[in-house]
């Protein structure tokens, strides 16, 4: 019997998010509301040394003079900073020195978010560090890694062992007052990831963070910093998801990428956030802060997916500092019912020979919003500069809307610089194709939009590829009427 | 005091020289209140990023002109398209000039704004049209909306075509030290009428003039309207042009833009489409050097189904000057079937100029096709070296390129004779004479 589209819809409207449950474990939370005092205990509850503790104080003091920016085009309520818990660990022993030691309750929810421990260590080969509620539970192939120099596990780790490298990063290419989100952030972060990848050494397998915000009524402000050292290379992975609640939950993350002379940072995200129910009740805030410095001849390639999150607020850029450097971004950014995302890319040309791409694709369905924003920026000295941008749009219902916001400015008379963009709508003409071979609508759907972001899923590396078109799927199932 | 002071205060000394009874003159006291309120944009604004009213703000222009101010034909012939006969309505200082001038009402309206204002005859379509597209919000628009006293008036009524193009001139004599211009434009094409206008303005001094002016067109439908901006100013002459488009259905609105010249030009050019089928084009070719600066601020509202919109800025970017392309198409939800194309190609010729463009759509319709482009390049080496290897000399092979580089805007020019003027003013512009006959 032929699927109807009535059908489809009906589907959809009833469809849950899948990742939407909430996992039983006792958790150490903090009170709500943010002074220096909550400042100084998250700190303490780190055990971080006095001058992490200063550095946070500072950000939180610039914070207070900032206020929330309203650019975006985005429509939200704002967060109340002060109903917010800034810290929830997970209440089990902080360290872990095998599987055997979690908390089997922990890891059962890894299980249903289909990254159980064991299995990705098996299998996928990939390392795994885990933030739940802002709290890394675990590393693993920490050991594999350790023999080949590779530093990666949680940023408290990183502050208590290798302080002389987060001292030296951490902050320079976000600054404490970079926006509003970032100072917060570097304020109250309560762990996050890091990495350092040695000189010379080709990291042997993805690295990957999975981000989760279990508890109600928290905030979750995590800190990223990977550093890839001269001549190296990391193909660094990030997914999220949250259960389903009705308020709306804030997360505000800052990711920090160093790659210095001719290294080589590939940083994917899967992001999957909770959207909010199909009234646009509850989901996750997504605010959060990317950016990379390339020195000379390295490269940066941002990759994300972006399905999930009520209101998304996020541009990955690269800093071409160095001569000959490159910066790449890829984006999937889907959204559906009431979602808004504001989402692109800032591409600094600085260093001479500096090459960028900016591949992205918008996809809106639903009364959803969907904005493109970049910045292609090439400075005087910036000989040779090289850009191509592409943003291309898709529409699905006549309630959405798609726009797109490029700015380009240029000083340098070398400099070539392309954009384009388009919005279409998916053509009858190619559904109809598609009928007339006897694959159904969703399917037909489900193909074109595959085919419309194939540039950016074939970026990601192979596990996430496959996850991410699922992802793609889900989110889309019957949005065309 | 600054200026925005100065020009609230001299709103008063300006309602003592016209008719404060008269209903327009509510519209003037509502947009002095607003321009009171938001004073001259800056550049904290989105609008006004790139673009800063602030030196201009320091400079003591002075608001009303003497009285008058004759100039003889014969000095600013060059400025008008003399090969053909056109209408002319002429300004000097702000001051209609009717010496210079040649107006008509022979069928169709070609004639002063103060007139409009006055005359009863004309009261029906001043209350129909006057202030109904231009901004109610805009800082500068509503500063001209008060202030609205002199410019051009034109009225085509059903099915009439007027014999010839109408020229506005508007021309600064530099008699007094600095002055600041607001004309205002009216221009209404009614059913299946058709107008052609070639705009410009003209300092002949060195002495710093600023223009703020608001031009109104309403096309009704199957209108044809062709309306021609030569921006060639003179290096201390600053221009803020604001247009406002209502156009209905099946109508046709073409906008060229000629920017060469002007110390700081800023164009806020907006269409409205209230109707099915309509066409709107608006097409641009600036080429700058010194340090002159010229923003672009395009916006086409496509409110109804089935409209195009077609938009094409060249620009060729020499010395320490500075350029600005934002264009901004909004499709509403319903307008389903709109097709909406952009284009903003430019070249650098220089280090020290710079280029600051954003291309920006928003849109709620998903049955569309819309599009932008946008580059920013070079002239190409391969091609200078065909046509230096031929004989061609270097400055003459880089003009012939970036001529050609231009000339698809020129192609829908309609007008042969102003074709070739703006083909010439390219050739000076990059000081050459191309070979061949223009």
């Amino acid at each position: 019997m032929a699927y109807t589209e009535e059908e489809l819809k009906k589907e959809l409207e009833t469809k849950e998010y899948e990742y939407g449950f909430y996992t039983d474990i006792e958790s150490d939370t903090f009170p709500v509301g943010l002074n220096e005092e909550i400042v100084i205990a998250i700190s303490k509850k780190k055990e971080e040394p006095e001058w992490m503790t200063a550095w946070r104080l500072e950000s939180f003091k610039a914070w207070k003079e900032m206020v929330e920016p309203e650019w975006a085009n985005v429509t939200y309520e704002k967060p109340d900073f002060q109903a917010i818990s800034y810290y929830s660990a997970p209440n089990s022993k902080p360290k872990y020195d095998s599987l055997d030691e979690v908390d089997p309750e922990l890891l059962d929810t890894f299980k249903k978010l289909g990254i159980s421990l064991d299995e990705q260590k098996k299998l996928a080969g990939v390392a795994v560090d885990i933030v739940m509620d802002s709290v890394s539970v675990a590393t693993t192939f920490k050991k594999t890694l350790a023999e080949k120099g590779i530093i990666f596990c949680s940023i408290s780790e990183a502050i208590r062992e290798h302080p002389e490298l987060v001292k030296m990063y951490i902050g320079s290419v976000v600054p404490q007052r970079d926006n509003f989100y970032a100072a917060l952030n570097s304020a109250v972060f309560s762990d996050g990831s890091f990495c350092y990848i040695p000189k010379g050494v080709r990291c042997p397998m993805e690295l990957s963070t999975y981000f989760r915000i279990n508890q109600a009524g928290t905030g979750q402000f995590e800190r990223t910093l990977v550093i890839a050292d001269e001549g190296s290379y990391v193909s660094y992975l990030e997914g999220c998801t949250a259960p389903s609640r009705d308020e709306n939950q804030l997360h505000a993350a800052v990711v920090e990428l160093i790659a210095l002379d001719n290294a080589e940072i590939k940083y994917s995200t899967v992001q999957n956030w909770y959207p909010g129910n199909k009234e646009g009740k509850g989901g996750v805030y997504n605010f959060v802060t990317k950016r990379g410095i390339c020195h000379k001849n390295a490269k940066i390639s941002w990759t994300q997916v972006e399905t999930g999150s009520a209101v998304t607020w996020k541009y990955p850029s690269c800093i071409l500092k160095g001569d000959n450097s490159i910066g790449e971004f890829y984006s999937i950014a889907v959204t559906n019912n009431h979602q808004q995302a504001d989402t692109g890319t800032k591409m600094i040309h600085i260093g001479k020979n500096t090459r960028s791409t900016i591949i992205s694709k918008g996809i809106s369905a639903g009364k959803s919003q969907n904005s493109y924003r970049g910045l292609v920026q090439v400075n005087s000295r910036a000989k040779n500069a090289r850009n191509f941008s592409q943003c291309d749009s898709l529409l699905m219902g006549n309630e959405c809307g798609a726009h797109t916001f490029p700015y380009i400015e240029v000083k340098n008379k070398t400099a070539q610089i392309e954009h384009e963009a388009t919005t279409s709508k998916i053509g009858e003409d190619q559904i109809f194709y598609c009928n007339q071979r006897g694959i159904e609508t969703e399917k037909a759907i489900a193909l074109i939009v595959n085919g419309f972001s194939k540039e950016v899923l074939n970026k990601l590396p192979m596990e996430f590829a496959v996850e991410a078109q699922k992802l793609l799927e889900i989110s889309l199932e019957g949005s065309v009427g | 005091m600054d200026l925005k002071d100065k020009l609230i205060s001299s709103f008063m000394a300006f309602e003592n020289k016209v008719d404060v009874e008269h209903p327009v003159h509510d519209i003037r006291s509502e947009a002095i209140k607003n321009f009171e309120e938001k004073g001259f944009p800056s550049k904290k604004e989105e609008a006004w990023k790139y673009t800063s009213l602030r030196s201009l703000q320091k400079v003591d222009f002075s608001i009303f002109p003497k009285e008058s101010n004759t100039l003889e034909y014969k000095e600013i012939k060059k400025y008008f398209l003399h090969e053909i006969d056109t209408y002319k309505i002429v300004f000097v200082d702000g001051i209609y000039s009717s010496f210079l001038s040649e107006t008509t009402h022979d069928g169709v309206d070609i004639c002063l704004m103060s007139a409009a204002l006055t005359k009863p005859m004309y009261k029906q379509v001043i209350d129909m049209y006057f202030n109904k597209v231009a901004s109610k919000e805009e800082s500068l628009t509503t500063l001209n909306t008060a202030f609205s006293r002199e410019g051009a008036f034109i009225y085509i009524p059903k099915n009439k075509m007027p014999r010839k193009p109408v020229e506005i001139l508007h021309f600064s004599t530099g008699n007094e030290a600095s002055i600041m211009l607001q004309p205002r434009n009216l221009i209404v094409a009614e059913e299946n009428a058709e107008l052609q206008v070639i705009e410009r303005h003209q300092s002949l001094t060195s002495n710093e003039v600023l223009t703020n002016c608001v031009t109104e067109i309403f096309a009704a439908e199957r209108a044809i309207v062709d309306y021609y901006k030569i921006q060639n100013d003179a290096k201390t002459a600053s221009l803020i042009d604001n247009t406002y488009i209502d156009q209905k259905s099946n109508s046709v609105v073409k906008v060229h833009t000629f920017s060469f010249g002007g110390k700081l030009t800023r164009n806020n050019l907006n269409f409205y489409q209230n109707g099915e089928y309509i066409d709107s084009t608006m097409k641009g070719v600036t080429i700058l050097g010194y340090k002159q600066h010229v923003d672009h601020h395009t916006l086409v509202h496509h409110i109804e189904p089935n409209c195009e919109s077609h938009q094409d800025y060249k620009g060729i970017y020499g010395e320490n000057s500075t350029g600005v392309f934002n264009g901004k198409i909004i499709v509403d939800k319903i307008a389903q079937k709109t097709n909406a194309f952009q284009q903003n190609n430019n070249i650098l010729i220089s280090d020290k100029a710079t280029i600051n463009t954003k291309p920006q759509l928003e849109i709620f319709a998903d049955d569309v096709k819309c599009s932008h482009g946008c580059t920013i390049g070079q002239l190409d080496e391969e091609a200078l070296f065909y046509l230096q290897s031929r004989g061609i000399p270097k400055k003459e092979a880089r003009a012939l390129l970036m001529y050609a580089f231009a000339n698809n805007v020129l192609e829908s020019v309609r007008i042969t004779e102003l074709k070739t003027r703006i083909n010439k003013l390219i050739a000076e512009k990059l000081g050459v004479r191309l070979g061949f006959d223009l």
